[in-house]
């Protein structure tokens, strides 16, 4: 049972009306996992999770969720998701704690077990001194922990985020990701957004969807290493502009370079080696013999934000052509 | 039978946390009170030889309030969920659709039940008062109840229906209000028709709301009608439940 890996997708698609949003989305994501759906504004990610939700049914293809069929076994599906969608829905008339109790009573705990949980999560989330007020009446940040709690009130094995900080303060965005990740391992773990830092702070693995369609899966490290195969060394440098262009010809190491002046008398200088060196200590020891003034050396990585429109715009190319 | 009783309690408990339960509230005990008065200045002026529950049924505002407050009742069912959303959250915890159907029917049907008390309360009063010189029967009244909760039963699966067809609940209401009042005048074709004997008089006359409940409210019982109302009623859940099916429809 445990090595049926959490969710499983195949060639799934969803057509709408006119429009394909999901388009034969096939992945894999095994237990434990956190992973981030990444990708612009209708993409596809919000439709992918409700049908992963059983809440939509597919056009065609298959996803199943420990094992499950989401549209066969729907409801033992539902059993094992949290799920909260966009927008973090709430009914806006009733009390946190007995809107807690109500959603951990439907999802079938019993009396005394929904007691205790529901305690757990208000901590979990911090709601302890809310647990008393009208949702309604919360601000959104206490809203959107609201919605966190309810998704982990009946101890789910997947948990389906739908965009989780949208809408929050940068202090609470950082508290909502520290409890996504401590989610990690006991609990899978599908996030979806749009903004990059947040896959990269917290999840293992990133999907990048685009039109309905996977650009790349990998861990976010992995992605990264793939987006600065060049070793692009970046140093700022208080030189003559002419001896250091001087310089970096006379290196061998140094593929090619590009040097822009920025403030008095430093010097940016982009380098990119031959033969995916690292160029740092080398740089290092030029500047020393010279007696050059060095204030930023650094291997330029890029974010997840460069792989993103790296990605995206290529796609846009190739489709232009 | 645990998850649904927990649905019911939530819907009968949003009937009052919001304005809405007690305005239908407010609304019914006035009309209710307002039918009263009329029926108690009638009686004081000449006596009747019918049941005071069909004195009652006289008055205009027994159909005003069942034509107006079982749309104002049911328009939030689906509707409201629809549009904020937390349909999809409530879809996607393991609840069967026709248990949310049902739950959605029952606590309708429970305030429905609770939004007619007042009108015993009048009986009680007027019974309270005259104890000697009028004796109320307990035939008609039961009936009389019986009678309104069945067709109430019908316009509440007919309004969750309608509920479950739109996002608005304004709409909503419009929906089950036009389905109501059609059914309703229904009841007037035979006065539109000349009655000539043959199978069309028979069905108009087994149609007739108006007809059914003026039965009722005489202390008859007839099977007929509680089928009648029964079926329609099983029949408008059955399209509900079809409906919020309908969602997982490839």
């Amino acid at each position: 049972m445990s090595d049926t890996p959490m969710i499983e997708v195949s060639s799934l698609t969803k057509r709408y009306a006119g429009h394909t949003a999901v388009d034969g989305l096939s992945f894999t994501v095994g237990r434990g996992e956190i992973v981030g759906f990444l990708g612009p504004n209708g993409a596809g990610k919000s439709t992918t999770m409700r049908i992963l939700s059983a809440y939509l049914p597919a056009t065609s293809g298959t996803a199943r969720v420990a094992g499950f069929d989401v549209f066969r076994d729907s409801v033992e599906v539902r059993r094992r998701i949290g799920y909260m969608p966009e927008n973090n829905p709430l009914y806006s008339d009733m009390r946190v704690r007995e809107y807690l109790k109500f959603r951990a009573r439907l999802k079938g705990l019993r009396r005394s077990r929904c007691r205790d949980r529901v305690a757990v999560v208000m901590e979990q989330c911090g709601l302890a001194e809310v647990s008393r007020k009208i949702i309604g009446q919360l601000s959104k940040g206490y809203k959107q922990r609201v919605g966190l709690a309810d998704a982990l009130v009946h101890e789910p094995e997947l948990i389906i985020l739908d965009e989780p900080t949208i809408g929050l303060d940068p202090n609470q965005i950082r508290s909502v990701r520290q409890l996504i990740k401590s989610l990690g391992g006991k609990h899978t773990v599908l996030i979806s957004t749009h903004i990059l830092p947040e896959v990269e702070m917290t999840c293992n693995r990133v999907l990048i969807l685009h039109q309905g369609k996977i650009l790349a899966s990998d861990t976010t490290e992995n992605l990264q290493r793939i987006m600065c195969d060049g070793g692009q060394v970046v140093a700022e440098i208080a030189a003559p502009e002419a001896e250091l262009r001087e310089c970096w010809e006379g290196l061998e190491e140094v593929e090619h370079f590009n040097i822009s002046s920025i403030d008095g008398a430093f010097f940016r200088c982009a380098l990119t080696p031959t033969n995916g060196t690292d160029l740092r200590p080398r740089v290092f020891q030029v500047v020393c013999q010279r007696g050059w003034g060095l204030r930023e050396l650094t291997l330029s990585r890029h974010s997840l934000e460069d792989i993103f429109v790296h990605m995206t715009r290529t796609n846009k190319e190739e489709e232009g052509l | 039978m645990r998850v649904f009783l927990t649905l019911v309690r939530r819907e009968l408990s949003g009937y009052f946390s919001s304005l809405t339960g007690y305005l239908i509230i407010a609304m019914v005990a006035l009309l209710v009170g307002l039918s009263f008065t009329v029926l108690l200045e009638a009686l004081t002026k000449e006596a009747y030889y019918m049941p005071v529950t069909d004195l009652f049924y006289s008055t205009p505002f027994f159909w005003f309030v069942l034509l107006l407050a079982a749309p104002v009742i049911t328009m939030r069912s689906f509707a409201q969920e629809l549009y904020s959303g937390t349909y999809e959250t409530l879809m996607t915890t393991p609840v069967g659709d026709l248990q949310v159907v049902l739950a959605k029917f029952t606590s309708s049907m429970i305030f429905f039940i609770l939004v007619w008390l007042p009108l015993l309360a009048c009986i009680f009063i007027l019974r309270y008062y005259t104890k000697e010189t009028a004796p109320l029967d307990v035939g008609p009244l039961v009936t009389t109840f019986i009678g309104i909760w069945l067709l109430g039963g019908l316009f509440m699966s007919l309004g969750c229906f309608a509920s479950s067809l739109t996002h608005s609940q304004i709409i909503a209401a419009m929906l089950s209000f036009a389905f109501g009042i059609t059914l309703f005048l229904l009841s007037f074709l035979s006065l539109i028709i000349p009655p000539h004997p043959g199978w069309q008089t028979a069905l108009l006359d087994q149609i007739s709301l108006v007809v059914h409940m003026q039965e009722f409210v005489r202390g008859v019982l007839d099977t007929r009608y509680i089928i009648f109302y029964l079926s329609l009623t099983i029949f408008f859940l059955f399209l509900t439940w079809k409906v919020v099916e309908s969602r997982r429809w490839k």
